[in-house]
């Protein structure tokens, strides 16, 4: 396939189709009105993605399955789910019950809001190891943090659905956040609340945000996170511009056509995770309370609090944060602080190369303290806080933010090791 | 038809052109911000919030002397002790086992802010939630209940906060401030109403 490359253009990316075989019947007739054709041939066969992309790759492709599978178990639940007050938590057991299969589609939901997570950090992930976050994807890196930040908002919205008395405590908790506000505080809330506390009004607003809203924002904030992808190409595990290699042909030497190399890949993965997947939703779907907290198997109870109000597991290392700070509006501002630190990443890193594989040992122990930093903190904040783990949780919060905040000595003061000319593969 | 001056058509006037662009942007984000309040006001609590959050009633005289009665405003349960002499002594005596003793940083109207944290000695007001996490401190009124230096107040059974009989919050307590006060009056002497004082209904 022929494929036009920019010239002149600092990236020799693929940008246009020269010269297709001329075609007849149905699929002539479509493209001259839809450019199907050209959507393909620009972005599946004639985006060039590099050839050494290993296991860590796979998450991308995850996380739109997982979308994918959230959005139609989302609409399925909304079938049988009456918001309200007086009937939300009823009509969960109506489902878990009496709907058929309801309980697997509840199941496929909530397991899937826990996978999404795990997908998405372990995406995120990558991108620390391998430097995704540098020019020039600083952008691309900040339209995943606002894909992660509305998918928090979804999943802490979605958890107050049920009714269950964690969803009630939780709401309480994270909504009295917003009053440490100084000034506005304890009017905002108010205002979020539509009454004065948890109720009704609370509840059938976060359905109509968690339904409507923030599924299309996340799917506009999906286009552009890959739109932005597909203009600067993907970083490797070397953290090598591929482009600046190019053969006689204008194309990039360790560029493969994403498809059907790594449609054929990430398929695989898919394969992989869907068996995981169905281990967890057929045998342990709560995950001994991981993925679904036991206190939420009672209605809520504006009367009486659960012994321990702990989030789900994705939220705990920022809860932890937020409790080990004695001062509760210094402690919602470190939690925001916690959450926000890696929108800078790209302006922190001043490394001169990008991928782990090639800095020092100071990015690495950085590394490495940060992810038993990050591991820690949300295994506190599931524990109560209290004695040992609040002392532990504070040194891991100073561990994480420190993380952060030295990355721009430790990633310029380090000697880090030559970058190969091109990326590192072994055929298989 | 009438005469038209001759305009040259590759001449654009681009600084008319922009003063048009920006005012067209300035008054379209005017109507985009006046459209905006209505949705935005449609979170407030509704008339119908307001209505059930209207300040509720007490009749003082159904509760005996050292008792104490608990009733809802604004879904939350409302305290009201009617402390004897005897345990409005025992408030005092203990400032330096506690965490506030002078409400400094505590949440209450300004008439609340004293040593009883109360309009009148007899009548003790509070918020019944925790001000650690919001569960429901349990009434220990009598002395020694606890431990045999314990005057007498609350217990939260959830995180074993402690407070005193004015709800004022003891060292070692997860809770960091004392029992919030709401806003009350005394319409008459035998009645007491939660959530309208001298600034109005909250």
């Amino acid at each position: 396939m022929a494929v036009k490359t920019a010239t002149g253009a600092p990236a020799a990316l693929p940008t246009g189709v020269i010269a297709q075989p001329a075609k007849k019947g149905f699929w002539a007739w479509l493209n001259k009105r839809l450019p199907v054709d050209e959507f393909i041939t620009t972005q599946m066969t004639g985006y060039l993605a590099p050839k050494n992309f290993n296991i860590w790759y796979f998450f991308g492709s995850l996380a739109l399955a997982v979308l994918a599978l959230q959005l139609l178990s989302g609409i399925y639940l909304t079938m049988f789910y009456k918001v309200g007050e007086a009937t939300s938590f009823d009509s969960v057991e109506y489902i878990m019950r009496e709907v058929n299969y309801g309980w697997l589609i509840r199941y496929l939901h909530s397991t899937g809001a826990s996978a999404f997570f795990i997908v998405v950090y372990l995406h995120m992930y990558r991108a620390l190891l391998y430097g995704s976050y540098r020019a020039p994807r600083e952008l691309l890196w900040l339209i995943g943090m606002l894909v992660y930040l509305a998918l928090m908002a979804e999943a802490f919205m979605g958890y107050v659905l049920p009714w269950g008395n964690m969803s009630f405590w939780g709401a309480q908790v994270i909504v009295n956040l917003f009053g440490t506000i100084p000034g506005i505080g304890p009017g905002l809330v108010e205002w979020i609340r539509g009454d004065y506390g948890i109720a009704d009004a609370t509840l059938n607003r976060f359905f109509a945000l968690h339904v409507a809203l923030i599924p299309l924002a996340l799917l506009l904030l999906v286009v552009l996170h890959l739109t932005a992808l597909h203009e600067v190409g993907s970083n490797n595990p070397d953290g090598i511009e591929i482009h600046k290699k190019v053969g006689p042909d204008g194309k990039p030497l360790d560029g493969i056509p994403f498809h059907p190399y790594y449609t054929v890949k990430d398929i695989f993965g898919v394969g992989v995770f869907s068996v995981l997947f169905a281990i967890v939703v057929f045998f342990v779907p709560t995950l001994g309370g991981l993925f679904l907290e036991s206190p939420n198997f009672e209605p809520a109870n504006p009367l009486s609090t659960p012994e321990h109000i702990a989030p789900v597991w994705y939220f705990t290392p920022y809860y932890a944060i937020l409790r080990a700070v004695p001062d509760q509006r210094l402690g919602a501002l470190l939690m925001l602080l916690a959450v926000s630190a890696f929108l800078f990443l790209p302006w922190l890193d001043r490394s001169p190369v990008k991928s782990i594989r090639y800095k020092g040992w100071m990015s690495r122990t950085a590394l490495t303290l940060f992810t038993v930093a990050f591991i820690a903190l949300g295994y506190l904040g599931l524990q109560p806080a209290e004695g040992l783990y609040v002392v532990l949780a504070r040194i891991f919060a100073v561990i994480y933010f420190l993380f952060f905040l030295l990355m721009p000595f430790y990633t310029k003061l380090e000697s880090v090791k030559p970058v190969p000319e091109r990326v590192i593969y072994h055929a298989h | 038809m009438a005469d038209h001056a001759v305009v040259d058509d590759d001449e654009v006037d681009l600084s008319r052109r922009k003063f048009l662009t920006t005012a067209t942007i300035a008054t379209g984000a005017v109507g985009v911000a006046f459209t905006a309040v209505p949705f935005i006001e449609s979170w407030s609590p509704s008339e119908r919030a307001r209505a059930q959050g209207a300040p509720v009633e007490l009749d003082l005289s159904k509760i005996d002397a050292g008792q104490m009665a608990t009733t809802v405003w604004r879904r939350s349960p409302i305290y009201v002790v009617r402390r004897t002499a005897d345990m409005v002594t025992r408030v005092s005596g203990h400032d330096g086992e506690l965490k506030d003793p002078t409400s400094q940083y505590s949440d209450q109207p300004p008439y609340a802010k004293n040593t009883l944290r109360s309009r009148t000695a007899e009548f003790l007001v509070l918020v019944g939630t925790c001000t650690h996490l919001g569960c429901l401190p349990k009434q220990r009124f009598t002395q020694g209940e606890l431990y045999p230096s314990w005057p007498g107040g609350f217990f939260c059974p959830c995180h074993g906060s402690r407070f005193d009989l004015a709800g004022r919050v003891f060292d070692g307590s997860p809770a960091s401030i004392n029992l919030r006060v709401p806003p009350y009056s005394y319409p008459s002497p035998r009645t007491l109403l939660i959530g309208v004082d001298e600034k109005g209904a909250a």
